[in-house]
């Protein structure tokens, strides 16, 4: 029997979307990205909106998230994705335009591209990864690092008085008038990252009814970064990044009370 | 006949982005070019062109803005005065590493640091050396009338097109608050979308059936990679300054002694050598209007027929440098500059020179 044979009998229950290319990702086992890329892939073949989505990738791991989704990319300087989309979206306003960016990139250098792309309501999407660690450069603190976290610049964890407190972005820029869906997902869990698909679904929609930015931070996982096997640190994000960034929607302008 | 307007070198800018196709505008704020934006939000030009404009919340921002904007093929541009240019510095460098074409415009102040908000022209070493970090030039074009500031950002935006570069207008205060006559030519209408896709066929248009997804990126993680687009670069630049080479000449034809100047310094300069024609010493004067690509062969040639030359700049010594490297020795080159907003007069650079010159 060939595999087109087996294609025939409509017996087919997954196959890789044609959004995702054929390159071998560079992320870790267990990390948390390829799931992310694969959700977006999906939702962009599924709204059939592939020539006209536009990418934007950061600086960090996901840099490189220009390898494997089919679609158009533009590779920013570290944190200033926002404001790449805000031109490329006002330029082209019916295209799709998204950022994938890091906690570092959105959180810390990025702060000001963020606050500012919220807050003029810029009809973007952004996919904000939060895994509380700097991947690309070898696990130092992020913004979004929880006290008493170890990491490679707080050897001996977090410490508020000394590296200050963990930086909470999703509720900050809900309260900005520009914002229109803000929400906190994971992917460690099939029905987790189904949730996420649909989120992201409902970001890229909303991102054309001129309404304002949608925002979809994944809650994620660093198991290199954070010394972990993939397993292990599925239940310590779980555990400890969860109660700090608790999952579900945080604002939907369009939802009926 | 065309229109004629008595304007602002600044406001020339803007009426000049709206009346040649530009797409979009992305600035901030900062004295002596603020005219700009605001002339550009009082035009209104997205009801006319679809021009867009929008203010930015750093000169950080604006120029990330325009990397964007010159990613998806459309014509973009930015300008801003010297802090905000070291600010924008990090963005004219990965334009350049992902060469995106795109106007800079920079109305140069005194420096460094806050410095004052009065005319300069100290930005010269960093807009023409690169600013950023890397093996990088953007080409650099330097007007000296507010007509010139209107012309150039045509011109500006066929360079950056033609080559695939950033192009820096590099104005001053001077140059920038000056109302002149400005003829106005006839208008040109932005880009079609089809026109970009065939000009612009690396542009992130969106992933169509009949290409392979198009990434605009300066990443190059592999030395061999990184090293070979470098020498790719450096082969473009190499073109530009065989092609690109813009300057215009004063009373050179029999001339002792050469000033160089550029931008609002040269229209000094044209007074002097008039001056000191009337009293019999046969000066003339090269003003490059291209800074990158510098004028560097012509003034070799005129190195062999003046007894000497002087770099007049409204900074301590910059373009100089440059005079000096196309001179190679073979005439004494002297310099006279001021700083901190304050500009020679004739009569002050005309006796500097014959100080240098040894001349009564």
């Amino acid at each position: 029997m060939t595999i087109e044979d087996i294609k025939k009998h409509g017996d087919i229950v997954y196959r890789k979307t044609p959004l995702l290319t054929d390159t071998v990702m560079h992320y870790c086992p267990g990390c948390s990205h390829g799931t992310v890329h694969k959700l977006i892939a999906e939702v962009i073949e599924e709204m059939g909106i592939q020539q006209d989505t536009i990418a934007i990738s950061p600086v960090g791991c996901s840099v490189f998230a220009y390898n494997y989704l089919n679609v158009d990319w533009e590779q920013a300087a570290h944190g200033r994705a926002p404001a790449l989309a805000t031109a490329t979206k006002r330029l082209n306003p019916e295209k799709y335009v998204f950022t994938y960016q890091g906690d570092g990139d959105l959180a810390s250098i990025g702060t000001a591209e963020i606050i500012h792309a919220c807050s003029r309501g810029e009809n973007i999407v952004v996919i904000f990864i939060n895994n509380g660690i700097y991947g690309m450069t070898g696990g130092q603190m992020a913004p979004t690092t929880l006290l008493g976290m170890k990491t490679a610049t707080t050897p001996y964890g977090r410490d508020a008085k000394l590296n200050g407190f963990p930086l909470v972005i999703a509720p900050m820029i809900a309260q900005l008038d520009g914002t229109a869906y803000i929400t906190r997902q994971a992917v460690h869990t099939a029905p987790a990252a189904r949730k996420a698909k649909a989120a992201i679904r409902k970001a890229f929609e909303y991102s054309q009814k001129g309404i304002g930015l949608s925002f979809v931070e994944i809650v994620a996982t660093c198991n290199s970064g954070w010394k972990m096997s993939p397993v292990a640190a599925n239940k310590w994000m779980v555990e400890n990044m969860f109660p700090k960034y608790p999952l579900g929607d945080i604002k939907d302008v369009l939802k009926k009370e | 006949m065309a229109e004629k307007i008595l304007m602002k070198g600044n406001e020339a800018i803007a009426i000049s982005a709206i009346r040649n196709g530009v797409d979009g505008y992305f600035g901030y704020p900062i004295t002596p070019q603020s005219e700009v934006m605001e002339t550009l939000m009082k035009e209104k030009p997205w009801e006319t062109t679809g021009m867009t404009v929008l203010q930015a919340e750093s000169e950080t921002s604006s120029i990330n803005m325009v990397y964007g904007g010159a990613c998806t093929g459309k014509k973009v541009m930015t300008s801003s005065s010297s802090p905000g240019l070291s600010l924008m510095c990090e963005g004219i460098s990965y334009l350049a590493g992902a060469e995106l074409p795109c106007l800079i415009v920079n109305v140069m102040r005194g420096g460094p640091g806050l410095g004052t908000i009065q005319p300069s022209q100290s930005d010269y070493n960093q807009c023409v050396k690169g600013g950023g970090h890397g093996d990088y030039n953007a080409i650099v074009i330097a007007p000296a009338s507010a007509q010139d500031m209107y012309d150039f950002v045509d011109w500006g935006f066929d360079l950056a097109f033609r080559h695939r570069t950033p192009v820096i207008l590099l104005a001053d205060g001077i140059v920038g608050q000056m109302m002149e006559k400005v003829e106005l030519h006839d208008p040109k209408p932005r880009m079609t979308k089809e026109e970009i896709r065939a000009a612009a066929p690396w542009a992130t248009t969106g992933k169509t059936s009949d290409r392979k997804y198009n990434i605009i990126t300066s990443l190059a993680l592999e030395s061999d990679v990184q090293e070979k687009f470098n020498r790719k670069l450096q082969e473009k630049y190499r073109h530009i300054c065989e092609t690109e080479v813009k300057y215009t000449e004063y009373m050179t034809e029999d001339a002792e002694y050469l000033l160089v100047a550029f931008g609002c310094a040269s229209r000094i300069c044209e007074a002097v050598v008039d001056q000191l024609r009337s009293e019999g010493i046969k000066a003339g004067m090269l003003r490059p209007v291209t800074l990158f690509p510098f004028p560097s062969k012509r003034i070799a040639e005129l190195s062999g027929q003046v007894k000497s030359m002087m770099s007049l700049e409204l900074n301590m010594g910059q373009m100089v440098a440059d005079v000096r490297l196309a001179v190679n020795g073979a005439c004494p080159v002297g310099f006279y500059g001021r700083q901190g907003g304050n500009i020679f007069t004739p009569d002050e650079i005309s006796e500097e020179f014959k100080k240098f010159n040894n001349l009564k």
